[in-house]
């Protein structure tokens, strides 16, 4: 099963001192490799600091964007993993390793994987008439 | 078979049912992976026990017959709804099913009720969950029955357990037993939502509820399967804690339900089977050396269940083990607890430091029984305007009528002392 991960902190490394971003993201490095061997890993990236986020809506056709992310908190979304996992239980203990859940918090969220959501992000075909 | 046997066939599902209902469902719900499912084929299990025990006698492992039927009832009603789902799927779910081993043969049954325990009070449902749900799938209450005790809208609760249950099947929160390394925390969650049951009953038993469940009694029967399932020291503490405070139920309000301090209970009203099996829990915790703040505390309980009289309580040693608690789980409340001990060794003045300093700090501020306690010492030293203050600082802050007509009687009390004392000074 899959589950995201996100990282949510209050500091992106950009906000850091430079030794501290320098030793979080030797963390990452080590992290990332160890979670690659044990065949966890799946996907993941670092997102820029929350300033340069842009927030889209669409009301009657119309678009409008703002300035900032979606929700005003102190945490911050600062990037992800994508990892596969047995049950919770053990997407918990990779979560744990992450160097963010040490500063900030890691938020896991189980992928759905029903038909239906696989037919429409096209990672199954759709249902033959029977 | 004659009409005799066939009625002692009933009554024997009947006993059947609800001796091993919560081990079958626990079963069931590890073969089938779901808890609703698990539930309706229990359900089915019954209903073709007490139409067929009566008429071709009880099996000899009545358990296994029951696991046994309501795998097969789950399995047969999976393909009955087949017709509106993709075959693949039903396929997949009958084999998944039908290819576990066997489960009549009543090997790792009683592991299955622990992995009910702990997905039920898995630390990734909210607390409030953990609790109701515990109560559900464990104990088996109903509904209605755990809203009641709470004092909460059934549908409320209602919800909770659907909403728990949906992140038990939708997050994969696993239907096992934690590894050793994930053993201390996960079995802190499981004797937390005991212990907070326990309390439900006992803190809140006034009696103006007669059809309230007892929560207390429930909690002491999880703490039992706990030590028998996982003799873990702390489970056999808490069990200990629970057994020790419950023997004092009887003395602990009058016949009209006002609350008596532990000083002034009639000591003969202590039960004391409670009490012998509690002091032998907490033996067996101390010894492995290994203990916890449950066992502490069910130590403390126990000095309290063999003294004759709070004079003759050891006061020392009481002393000595909130110092050891405070170590083990540093809290405000430990303190206040260990200033009253303190108070009772050492005389009511230096009680009265250690509770002033305490809530110069702060911490306690709004703690009602902080204040009740210092109200108490203030009364003992004589300080009669100090005493009213604080009684009427805890008054404000407390929302249970015994302890608010204690309070008051403690209130009416000083004010004859002052009536007597004026009346000696003229």
């Amino acid at each position: 099963m899959k589950f995201l991960c996100l990282i949510c902190a209050e500091k992106v490394m950009e906000q850091m001192p430079e030794a501290d971003a320098e030793r979080h993201f030797e963390d990452y490095r080590e992290f990332t490799a160890a979670i690659r061997k044990s065949g966890h890993f799946i996907g993941c990236n670092r997102l820029l600091p929350p300033p340069t986020a842009t927030t889209v809506r669409v009301r009657q056709g119309k678009v409008s964007t703002t300035d900032g992310p979606y929700a005003e908190t102190k945490e911050q979304l600062g990037g992800y993993y994508l990892i596969e996992a047995r049950d919770l239980d053990e997407a918990v203990q990779v979560a744990a390793k992450i160097p963010g859940a040490w500063i900030g918090c890691v938020e896991v969220r189980p992928i759905a994987e029903d038909e239906q959501t696989l037919q429409a992000l096209g990672f199954a075909a759709p249902d033959t008439p029977r | 078979m004659s009409e005799d046997q066939a009625a002692r066939a009933r009554a024997t599902a009947e006993a059947v049912y609800r001796a091993e209902s919560r081990r079958v469902f626990a079963t069931l719900v590890r073969l089938l992976g779901d808890f609703d499912l698990a539930e309706e084929a229990l359900h089915d299990a019954f209903r073709a026990a007490l139409e067929q025990w009566p008429r071709d006698g009880v099996p000899a492992n009545p358990r296994a017959w029951l696991v046994s039927a309501g795998r097969f009832k789950a399995i047969d009603g999976i393909r009955r709804r087949a017709r509106f789902v993709a075959i693949d799927d039903v396929a997949e779910q009958v084999d998944a099913i039908a290819d576990d081993t066997p489960a009549w043969d009543g090997e790792g049954i009683e592991d299955d009720r622990l992995r009910l325990v702990f997905t039920c009070c898995h630390p990734a449902l909210s607390p409030d969950a953990q609790v109701a749900l515990t109560l559900r799938e464990v104990c088996g209450l109903t509904t209605e029955e755990i809203a009641q005790a709470f004092l909460s809208a059934a549908p409320t609760l209602a919800q909770r357990i659907v909403r728990a249950k949906a992140k038990i099947r939708d997050a994969r929160i696993p239907y096992q037993v934690p590894t050793p390394a994930e053993l201390p925390e996960r079995l802190d969650s499981v004797l937390r939502v005991v212990y907070l049951v326990f309390n439900e009953g006992y803190s809140a038993s006034s009696g103006e509820s007669l059809t309230r469940v007892d929560l207390s009694s429930e909690a002491i029967r999880l703490g039992r399967l706990l030590v028998e399932l996982l003799p873990e020291p702390e489970a056999i503490g808490l069990l200990a804690l629970m057994l020790l405070q419950e023997s004092r139920r009887a003395a602990r309000t009058s016949p009209a339900g006002e609350l008596i301090l532990l000083a002034d209970q009639d000591r003969s009203l202590w039960n004391r089977d409670q009490i012998a099996e509690g002091a032998v829990l907490v033996e067996r915790a101390l010894a492995s050396r290994r203990f916890g703040p449950y066992t502490l505390q069910a130590a403390i309980a126990a000095v309290h269940a063999e003294a004759a009289s709070a004079d003759a309580t050891d006061w020392s040693e009481i002393v000595g083990l909130y110092d050891v608690l405070l170590r083990a789980e540093p809290s405000p409340v430990v303190e206040l607890n260990r200033a009253v001990a303190v108070a009772m060794r050492d005389g009511p003045a230096a009680g009265l430091e250690l509770v002033d300093a305490i809530l110069a700090r702060g911490d306690l501020q709004d703690y009602r029984l902080a204040h009740a306690a210092r109200a108490d010492l203030c009364r003992r030293l004589g300080e009669t305007a100090q005493a009213r203050a604080s009684y009427q600082r805890a008054l404000v802050l407390t929302r249970q009528g015994p302890e608010r007509r204690f309070l008051e009687r403690r209130l009416a009390e000083l004010a004859d002392l002052k009536h007597h004392a004026s009346r000696r000074g003229q």
